[in-house]
Order: C-alpha cells, then sequence, then structure tokens
C-alpha cells in the first residue's frame, strides 16, 4: 500500500465551484493518463481476437475503396485518379462518422460509471476522438500508398495535412459533446443521428466530384456544410497537392474552433445534470 | 491547509453538510424518445413532478470517524453517498469536502473482458483518478493482494466472478485514501478473503481514514461505526450511539 501523491488542492465545495468549462478542463488535465488509458483499451480491445489485427484500419478503407472504385469509376470517368480521390474522402468521413458516434456510444456506457465515482465527464468524448485519430492516421499510410501508385505528384503541401486533421479533430470533438449531451437524456438520438450522417454524407463531395451538382444547387449543398470545408481541406494537400486556399481554410477554422467551443460549453453546463437522468 | 483556514474550517474537519437537498424532477409520464419529447414540448404537455430524494441534511464529520447510514429502501442512502462523492451536485445546501475519496461501490465497474489483468488494473486505476505512474509503482502489491498470481496476463474473460472481485477491491484499496465509501461490498471472495478486507479496513482506519458505510445488516453497522445515521423519506430521522440508532430504526420501521 502507498500514500498517492495528493494534490495540493484537494479541497471540493459544491458552493464554491468555478466556471464548468473551466473546470472540466482542469479534471481532464489531471485525468489524461485516464484518456490514454480509454483509447488503448478501445484500440487493444477491438483487435485483440481478430487475426489481422491492427492491420484492419488498414485493409477497411482499402476494401471501401475497391469497392466504390468497381462501382462509381464508369459514371465519374472525369476525376483524376478516382481512388485516391474516394478514399481520401472515405478516411476523413469515416473518422468524423465514426468519433462521433463513438462519444454518444461512450458516454451511455460511462453513465454507469459516472453515477458512482468522479471523474471529468469530457474523458468519454476526447478518448472516442483520441481512438478515431490513432486509426486515422494509420489509415493515411494506405492513403500514400494509392496516391503513390497511381503516380500522383506528392509535393511539400503533405506537411500541411496534421493542420487538416487538427481541425477535422475539433469539429467531431464539438459534434460528439453536442450529441452526447443530448443522448444522455434521450437515447434514441443515435438511431436518428444514423440517418442524418447517411443524408449529410449524400449532401458532401464525397463519393461524386463536386462539379456534377449544378451551378445553381451549389450554395445550398454546400455553403451551410462544415463537412465541405473540412473534407477539401483535407483533400487539397494530399490529392491535389496544393495548399488550401485563404478562404477555405479561414471558414473552415472558424467553424471547427466554434463548433469545439459551443460543444463544450454546453457539455460542461449540462454535465452536472447527467447523474440525476441516470 | 491555508484554504480550509482561509473558509475558517476546523483542522479536523473532513465532511461538511449544510441544508443538502436533492430535488429529482421527474416528467410525470416517461418520456424516452427525443421525438416524443420535442411533440409534447411543442403541445406544453411536458409535465414535472418533484421529488425530494434528501431532505435538509446537515452534518459535521471528523477525521477517523465511522459514519453507518441506515433506512429503507429509497430513503435516500445512495443519493447520498453520490452527493459526497462528488457525482451529484445537490440542488441547494452546500457540500464541503477534504480529502481523496475512493469508492468501493461496484468492485470491478469499468473492467474489460478482452483486456488482462494488468491491463484492466491501469484502466480501473486511472479511472479512480491515479497517475499510471502510481498505478505501475502499486502494481506488485495489487496482485499480490488479489491473489491472482500468473493470471495477471490472461483476458479478464478467463477469471472466476472471485477473481474479478478480488482485483476490483485490490485496486480500489491499494491506497490509502482519506475517505472511503463502502456500499454493501463486505462480502466478497471467500472468507479468508473477506478477513484480508476486513484488516485492510482497520489498517485504513487506524491510519485516520473516514469512512461511509451503508449496510441492510445491522450488525455490520453495529460492528463498524462510530456514528449511524437513520434516513427515512430523504430526511434525517436520528443520528448518534449506533446502540440508540439501531434501535430507534427497529422500533419505528418495524
Amino acid at each position: 500500500m502507498a500514500n498517492p501523491v495528493v494534490p495540493v488542492s484537494n479541497i471540493y465545495d459544491s458552493a464554491r465551484r468555478g466556471n464548468s468549462s473551466l473546470e472540466e478542463l482542469r479534471g481532464i488535465f489531471l485525468y489524461r493518463d485516464l484518456i490514454f488509458q480509454l483509447v488503448r483499451r478501445d484500440i487493444v480491445a477491438r483487435y485483440k481476437r481478430s487475426v489481422l489485427g491492427i492491420a484492419w484500419t488498414m485493409l477497411q478503407p482499402l476494401g471501401m475503396m475497391a469497392v466504390m472504385t468497381v462501382v462509381f469509376s464508369q459514371l465519374f470517368r472525369q476525376v483524376a485518379g478516382y481512388p485516391a480521390y474516394i478514399l481520401s474522402g472515405l478516411i476523413a468521413w469515416t473518422f468524423f462518422s465514426q468519433t462521433t458516434t463513438a462519444a454518444i456510444h461512450q458516454i451511455v456506457w460511462g453513465a454507469a460509471l459516472l453515477n458512482r465515482i468522479y471523474m471529468p465527464r469530457t474523458a468519454f468524448a476526447i478518448s472516442a476522438v483520441g481512438t478515431g485519430l490513432v486509426n486515422l492516421v494509420i489509415s493515411v499510410v494506405p492513403l500514400i500508398v494509392i496516391v503513390l501508385f497511381l503516380q500522383i505528384p506528392i509535393n511539400a503541401s503533405i506537411l500541411f495535412l496534421p493542420v487538416s486533421i487538427l481541425l477535422l479533430t475539433c469539429f467531431s470533438l464539438g459534434v460528439g459533446l453536442i450529441l452526447s449531451t443530448m443522448a444522455v437524456s434521450f437515447p434514441d438520438v443515435t438511431e436518428m443521428y444514423q440517418i442524418v450522417l447517411l443524408a449529410w454524407m449524400y449532401l458532401t463531395p464525397l463519393i461524386y466530384p463536386q462539379d456534377i451538382i449544378p451551378p445553381a444547387y451549389r450554395f445550398w449543398v454546400f455553403t451551410f456544410n462544415p463537412m465541405y470545408y473540412l473534407l477539401k481541406l483535407f483533400r487539397m494537400p494530399i490529392y491535389d497537392g496544393i495548399l488550401p486556399d485563404w478562404q477555405t481554410l479561414s471558414i473552415g477554422t472558424g467553424i471547427s474552433l466554434a463548433t469545439l467551443f459551443v460543444g463544450w460549453v454546453v457539455f460542461a453546463r449540462k454535465a452536472d445534470e447527467f447523474a440525476y437522468h441516470a | 491547509m491555508l484554504k480550509g483556514l482561509k473558509m475558517g474550517m476546523p483542522e479536523d474537519r473532513v465532511i461538511l453538510l449544510q441544508n443538502v437537498t436533492v430535488k429529482y424532477r421527474a416528467p410525470e409520464e416517461r418520456i424516452g424518445t427525443f421525438k416524443e419529447y420535442m411533440i409534447r414540448a411543442l403541445q406544453r404537455k411536458v409535465r414535472y413532478k418533484e421529488f425530494l430524494a434528501l431532505d435538509q441534511i446537515n452534518m459535521d464529520i471528523q477525521k477517523g470517524e465511522t459514519l453507518g447510514i441506515i433506512g429503507r429502501n429509497g430513503a435516500g442512502k445512495s443519493t447520498l453517498l453520490k452527493v459526497i462523492s462528488r457525482v451529484l451536485v445537490p440542488t441547494e445546501g452546500r457540500v464541503w469536502i477534504k480529502g481523496r475519496i475512493s469508492p468501493l461501490l461496484e468492485l470491478g465497474a469499468g473492467f474489460h473482458p478482452e483486456l488482462t489483468g494488468r491491463e484492466n488494473v491501469f484502466l480501473n486505476g486511472t479511472l479512480l483518478g491515479h497517475p499510471m505512474r502510481e498505478v505501475e509503482d502499486a502494481m506488485d502489491a495489487i496482485i499480490d493482494f488479489a491473489e491472482i498470481g500468473a493470471f495477471i496476463e490472461a483476458p479478464l474473460r478467463t477469471y472466476s466472478s472471485g477473481m474479478v472481485a478480488r482485483l476490483g477491491f485490490a485496486v480500489a484499496t491499494a491506497w490509502i485514501p482519506e475517505i472511503l465509501i463502502l456500499d454493501e461490498v463486505l462480502s466478497v471472495g471467500d472468507e479468508a478473503f473477506r478477513q484480508k478486507c476486513e484488516t485492510r479496513m482497520e489498517t485504513f482506519h487506524s491510519g485516520g481514514t473516514t469512512s461511509f458505510v451503508v449496510s441492510h445488516s445491522m450488525d455490520t453497522v453495529a460492528a463498524l461505526c462510530s456514528r449511524v445515521m437513520w434516513l427515512d423519506h430523504g430526511r434525517m430521522r436520528s443520528v448518534g450511539d449506533p446502540q440508540t440508532v439501531i434501535a430507534d430504526y427497529r422500533a419505528g420501521a418495524g
């Protein structure tokens, strides 16, 4: 038995609590090792009993790419290097849809724990995004292989990719937090969200090139679609081989940070009520 | 300590509850889906019914006390424990706590069946708020206390239920807490292991740990506690010497 290293300020006073968002931020810092363990658990547990293990993270998007290429390549013949186009889109989209869905599942699973012990409640959404991030980084490897195989030139612009990933991460975390706040009171948010995701995916130029949408509709379909900008930011450095233009970058940054801020504040403010629901 | 002085708290006070009230606000009819909620909200048909789970609880607990909480099901015992373990913020009143809380509520909550015992110890230790370095330092002692041996490298799904409970107990009590919460958990494993658990509890107690014991067994409460609180419908019926309060409870509840 050992005496734990007790934090300096070890006093809890329900009457003197600071700003909920900042308290949550402080909690996450203190519990950073928990985030690591939760991410580790998700990755280890997912592949523990499979023969190919972590290789699935690379094979799965490649398989989907192969199927989509067979189905759509005749239709979208004007897209040069269609497999790379679809794969880059799929990787970014899968990251977004999986992490936001996982954030909901995590908070529903974690409700039993949240009812028993104290922990920063954003830990669940953050670890869901962390797990997605590990998968995303791994699946960039086959993307680079495909890009090289199709003889698409790789430029220095690829160095911008981490920034694109960071913005996508912020946006996904923000959406994940908003959804998990709702899911605590209404479990059917999960089902509803799957339908929204499907529609959203078809409204985003993921499978198809953006110019097949008639100019008259483009404004409505793309302007108010955050994923349109974030997908573009992800594709430009690696598929187009160019740095994103300022307009796309500033809109993408603005949307991501604003979503994260709103998600964090709403979640932190509502988090105290979670125990009342469960 | 400095902070305690600043707020005028006596040196050896560990927990202070002032007018702690928990009010659940439940919809009169259960609304389970978002769609249903939206429809009703639009029709302004969401009616709420208030329910007082805790009503004006006042309590001052000193370092080293073992406080028993008794009462019927639904009297507010679990709610009180939630308030103390920071899970639930009271609707009204104030909760002041000094020190690290270790809840022994449900042993092994958060364990994952596919992970090995060692991996689960890390997961559970960090869930309890310990950095990985502290878990690493305590690892040998945990494995030893849980009597797991070489099984520590095997997935948890291969464990017997007794092994899981022992490992959970070993992790939760690997560090000396300032405040310990025991909710009907002293019935883990076989007789020999129970003996070990009780020895560990005594070590904590002599080390100055403040404990909360919730049990339906009056013998357990009488044996362990220095003070007992009787909760009835969210109100504190009486508090004081174990024998007296238990006798009152038996008379009142019978």
